[in-house]
């Protein structure tokens, strides 16, 4: 068995935690490591062979595989230490982490700071209970990317895709483009969840899109043989005889991302239910202290740039730490979601310096005023549910804070 | 092909009843029409409680081998290495009406020779069971209810059994028998026939088909559907104890229950059905099962969130109500094993030595093997309740026990490996074998890792791999064979 003691952990080896480990390393830590499961480094971005990353961060249009090799290579050029195929299995409160792989055996390592950088796994099947039977044939969208653009299969020829989020439209015409028939995308929701520019990967292919309707019953005793969609009514309900059997082969889900947190459950971590993902404040700082958290470990994200831009303000912070050089926040001021604010993060500021919140709405509305405690409103022209909302405080509008409040609400007017 | 007693039928009752013969000197073939153990019917899709007995009408067999099966439960897991937990059970009453139907249960379990029922009231209740709906009224107590894997138990049956010389062929299907001057000749199968002086018939849902092979048409079997869903591990401090409602006249009702792996599952519902094969989810079946798992546990209905999976399993309901082991005049030598609707799983032990009473009894010498093996040695799981010291042994050994494949259930490739040479040859084989596919994601990450280690371990193409055998297969086609196609269209 291998123990060991590090300056900084990083769990999870995507966007968020190359970006930590680099801010860190930068920070002058000594002794960074990162542990990744994957054979590779770069989280679910290898895969994702798509242009539409680092708009922001880069000002450039980039592939997923390019986007993450600039980082990549940053890695190497700072001799940042990282172990692939290594899974980490628990993470104690007194940040001890036990991780094993093939080469090494088992790990015991111990981290004056943790970052954890997790990412997030894909809702299934059961998750939603769709009846039916249970055969072959049905994927989540990640594992049929992974399947298709880096283990070289194709899973199936008649694709219907449940979820009209990013994933699900960009597997559309993924499947397309490999000469599949795509039957067309099923979405609960009286809208698209998608972000504006991903609907383009429907109308290019002239692949069917069903509002408001869900997959009610799957056919077929070995393979997938049809799946039955039916139309839904304002409350969800399936609408009898407005129903559907769709013949195909192979059902693709993209119902949903969720925070990869049982490292952190079992580690003490408090978590926030409306994100999935651990409490954090200014510093991406968990409830436990030592213990950081960035990416889609916090909460999904739909733009790798912020989820660089996390990783980097939890590397800094996780080294300031180590050096001795991250005091207390001055307050502890909690941040409430109310009316259609879904979450906020971080959840805990202290007012003093200038962020920026990311947010999600539960409905869509358009001009809109997000209010941040009483006096600062911020005005929002469209807010949908599948784009965070960026709420900028700058050092201007935190003036307006009552510092004696520990509690704030975040709330929208229309 | 030649044997002395032919089973037809892999469930948890012909498994049972194969390690059961194998303890003797005699030729014993099993077949299984479906592609591994435990694949076909009710074996892999039940509550997998190890009732008390106080269910069954005091006098029918089924209530008598219940509580029988029940006491070999201990035994048997041990030394085949299956999980089993004894956690007790609950029946919940809601009123006075109810509470009274308790006492009959009671008083019924009494009657089958069950011991240590008990009634429980008030706060000795919600000590036992703090998320119980607080308007429970009482609770009738049976400590020897337990839970176990009822296809981990039927696998390690039938691993047990050809340890000590049973011969098993799976995917082979009894298509007929043959009966010469009113015995039992030999049973034909997809894959020729076997000649055989006795034949069990533990064909589960289809064991009125096969005892029409054999003449005999005294019974009908009926599907009686039971959809579940089971619960992330998170929630398995929610429930200590199998929780009941008050049985209905077809079932012992919506349990809500912790499994032996440390899920929760709710189910089953109970409606006949009429196509055996039919073991689809339905909306309806679920809403159901919600309803009477919150009806019992009532913070459930804020974690249908915590849901990871649904399923349903068909029980085999004879039409005479009682489980029909018994063997005939003519045809001398038909054994059936038939109508093992539920407690099935729990009597499965009991069933088996009372197989070999008939057997006996028909005239078979049965003579004990000096060298028959009781111990089953499990597949090592480092990484379940994590040992520290265990994983590191085992890693020492074997490389590949420090590779995890399974990332929610942390099944390493050793595992897999292993559950290969034992016969796994298909995803749920393996999922079977060591829960690898079975944690919160249901395979959407380890699906493609397995599905590789499979075709390298059994010399086939990866499109080739199944889900369960027949034509489920799994990776369809090489990426951009639609585009170029090539010769395997
Ligand atoms: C199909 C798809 C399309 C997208 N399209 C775009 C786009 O066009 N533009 C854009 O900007 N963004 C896009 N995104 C979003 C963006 O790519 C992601 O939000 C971002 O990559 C997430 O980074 P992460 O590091 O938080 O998580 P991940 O990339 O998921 O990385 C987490 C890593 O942690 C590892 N890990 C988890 N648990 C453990 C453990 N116990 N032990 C060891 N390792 C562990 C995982 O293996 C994984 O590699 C897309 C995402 C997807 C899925
Ligand atoms: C919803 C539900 C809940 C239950 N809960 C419990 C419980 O909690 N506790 C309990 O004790 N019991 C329970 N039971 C009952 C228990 O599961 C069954 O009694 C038991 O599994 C029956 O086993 P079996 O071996 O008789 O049948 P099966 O499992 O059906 O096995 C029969 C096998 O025979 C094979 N076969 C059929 N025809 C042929 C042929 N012609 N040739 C070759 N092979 C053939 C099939 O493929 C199958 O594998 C439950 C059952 C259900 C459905």
């Amino acid at each position: 068995m291998i123990k060991r003691k590090l300056d900084i952990i990083v769990i999870g080896g995507g966007a968020a935690g190359l970006a930590a480990a680099i801010a860190a390393k930068e920070s002058g830590v000594n002794s960074v490591l990162v542990l990744e499961r994957n054979p590779e480094l770069g989280g679910i971005l290898p895969q994702c062979i798509h242009t539409g990353f680092g708009l922001h961060y880069f000002k450039e249009n980039l592939t997923g595989p390019e986007y993450i090799s600039r980082f990549i290579s940053r890695v190497h050029d700072l001799e940042i230490e990282y172990k692939v195929e290594t899974m980490v299995l628990e993470l104690s409160p007194r940040r001890e982490v036990w991780a094993v792989n093939q080469h090494d055996g088992l790990l015991n390592l111990k981290a004056d700071a943790i970052v954890l950088a997790m990412g997030c796994r894909e809702r299934s099947r059961g998750a939603l209970c769709i009846p039916g039977t249970r055969p072959a044939g049905i994927f989540t969208a990640g594992t049929a990317q992974r399947l298709m653009d880096i283990e070289g299969f194709l899973p199936g020829r008649k694709v219907l895709i449940l979820g009209s989020g990013d994933v699900g439209l960009i597997m559309a015409r993924r499947f397309a483009m490999e000469g599949a028939e795509v039957m067309g995308v099923v979405e609960v929701a009286p809208y698209p969840g998608g972000l504006d520019r991903n609907l383009q990967c429907l109308r290019d292919f002239g692949i069917p899109l069903y509002l408001r309707h869900a997959a009610t019953f799957i056919h077929g005793s070995d393979r997938v043989e049809a799946v039955t969609i039916s139309r839904l009514d304002e409350s969800g309900k399936p609408i009898a005889g407005e129903e559907k059997t769709i013949e195909c082969d192979t059902l693709i889900l993209s119902v949903g991302l969720i925070p990869e947190n049982e490292l952190s459950k079992g580690a003490g971590i408090q978590l926030d239910p409306n994100t999935g993902g651990p409490v954090v404040d200014e510093n991406m700082e968990t409830s436990i202290e030592g213990v950081f958290a960035c990416g889609n470990v916090v909460h999904v994200h739909d733009l790798v740039d912020h989820v660089t831009q996390s990783g980097e303000v939890a590397g800094k912070n996780a080294a300031k730490k180590v050096l001795g050089e991250l005091p207390p926040l001055e307050r502890r001021i909690h941040l409430r979601p109310e009316g259609n604010i879904r979450y906020v993060v971080p959840q805990i500021i202290s007012g003093e310096r200038p962020l920026t919140l990311f947010s999600r709405v539960k409905k869509p509305a358009s001009n809109a005023k997000i209010i941040v405690g009483e006096k600062i409103s911020i005005h929002k022209r469209i807010v949908k549910p599948p784009e965070l909302v960026t709420i900028k405080l700058t050092s201007e509008l935190l003036k307006k804070l009552n510092p004696e409040k520990k509690e704030l609400t975040v709330t929208m007017e229309e | 092909m030649k044997t002395t007693v032919l089973i037809i039928g892999g469930g948890i009752a012909g498994t049972a009843i194969a390690r059961e013969l194998s303890k003797y000197d005699v030729d014993v073939t099993l077949v299984e029409k479906e592609k591994d153990i435990a694949f076909g019917g009710p074996t892999k899709a039940n509550t997998a409680i190890i009732h008390a007995g106080y269910d069954d009408k005091p006098g029918t067999t089924a209530a008598k081998l219940c509580r029988r099966g029940n006491a070999k439960w201990g035994r048997l897991s041990s030394e085949l290495s299956i999980p089993f937990r004894r956690i007790g059970s609950l029946v919940i009453a809601f009123n006075d009406d109810e509470i009274s139907v308790l006492y009959e249960l009671m008083k019924r379990g009494e009657a089958n020779g069950v011991q240590d029922l008990r009634i429980i009231m008030g706060r000795e209740l919600f000590e036992m069971e703090p998320n119980l709906n607080r308007k429970a009224a009482a609770g009738l107590y049976a400590p020897s209810a337990g839970v176990t894997s009822p296809y981990e138990a039927a696998i390690a049956l039938a691993e047990n059994a050809r340890m000590n010389g049973v011969s098993f062929l799976l995917e082979t299907e009894a298509t007929g028998i043959i009966i010469k001057n009113g015995k039992v000749k030999a049973v034909q199968t997809n894959r020729g026939t076997i000649h055989t002086r006795y034949i069990i018939n533990a064909a589960g849902l289809f064991a009125d088909e096969v005892s029409a092979m054999a003449g005999i048409e005294e019974f009908k079997i009926t599907p009686r559907k039971g959809e579940y869903v089971i619960y992330d591990k998170n929630l398995r401090s929610l429930v200590n104890h199998i929780l009941f409602p008050i049985p209905s006249p077809i079932s012992k009702g919506i349990t809500v229950t912790p499994t032996v792996d440390g899920n929760l599952i709710a189910g089953p519902t109970a409606h006949d059905i009429e196509d055996k094969r039919d073991a689809s989810t339905t909306f309806e079946g679920i809403e159901e099962v919600l309803r009477g798992a919150c009806k019992l546990v009532p913070c459930l209905s804020a974690r249908r969130d915590a849901i990871i999976s649904s399923f349903s399993g068909l029980r085999p309901q004879p039409s005479t109500g009682d489980f029909i082991i018994k063997s005939y005049e003519e045809p001398y030598g038909f054994i059936n094993v038939s109508g093992i609707k539920s407690p099935g799983l729990t009597s499965a032990p009991a069933i088996a030595e009372m197989v070999v009473e008939i057997l006996r009894a028909e005239g078979l010498r049965l003579e004990m093997k000096s060298d028959f093996k009781p111990y089953r040695r499990p597949i090592e799981h480092p990484f379940r309740d994590f040992n520290p010291a265990k994983a590191e042994a085992l890693i020492d050994q074997d490389r590949s026990y420090g590779h995890v494949v399974c990332r929610c259930e942390h099944v390493s490739e050793g595992e897999i490996l292993e559950a290969i040479r034992r016969g796994a040859t298909t995803l749920d084989g393996v999922k079977y074998r060591t829960r690898a596919g079975m944690g919160r994601c249901q395979g959407g990450f380890c699906t493609p890792h397995i599905i590789k280690i499979l075709a390298r371990e059994l010399g086939i193409p990866v499109e080739d791999v199944t889900k369960k055998g027949g034509d489920s297969k799994v990776l369809l086609y090489r990426a951009k064979h639609l585009l170029i196609g090539d010769e395997k269209e």
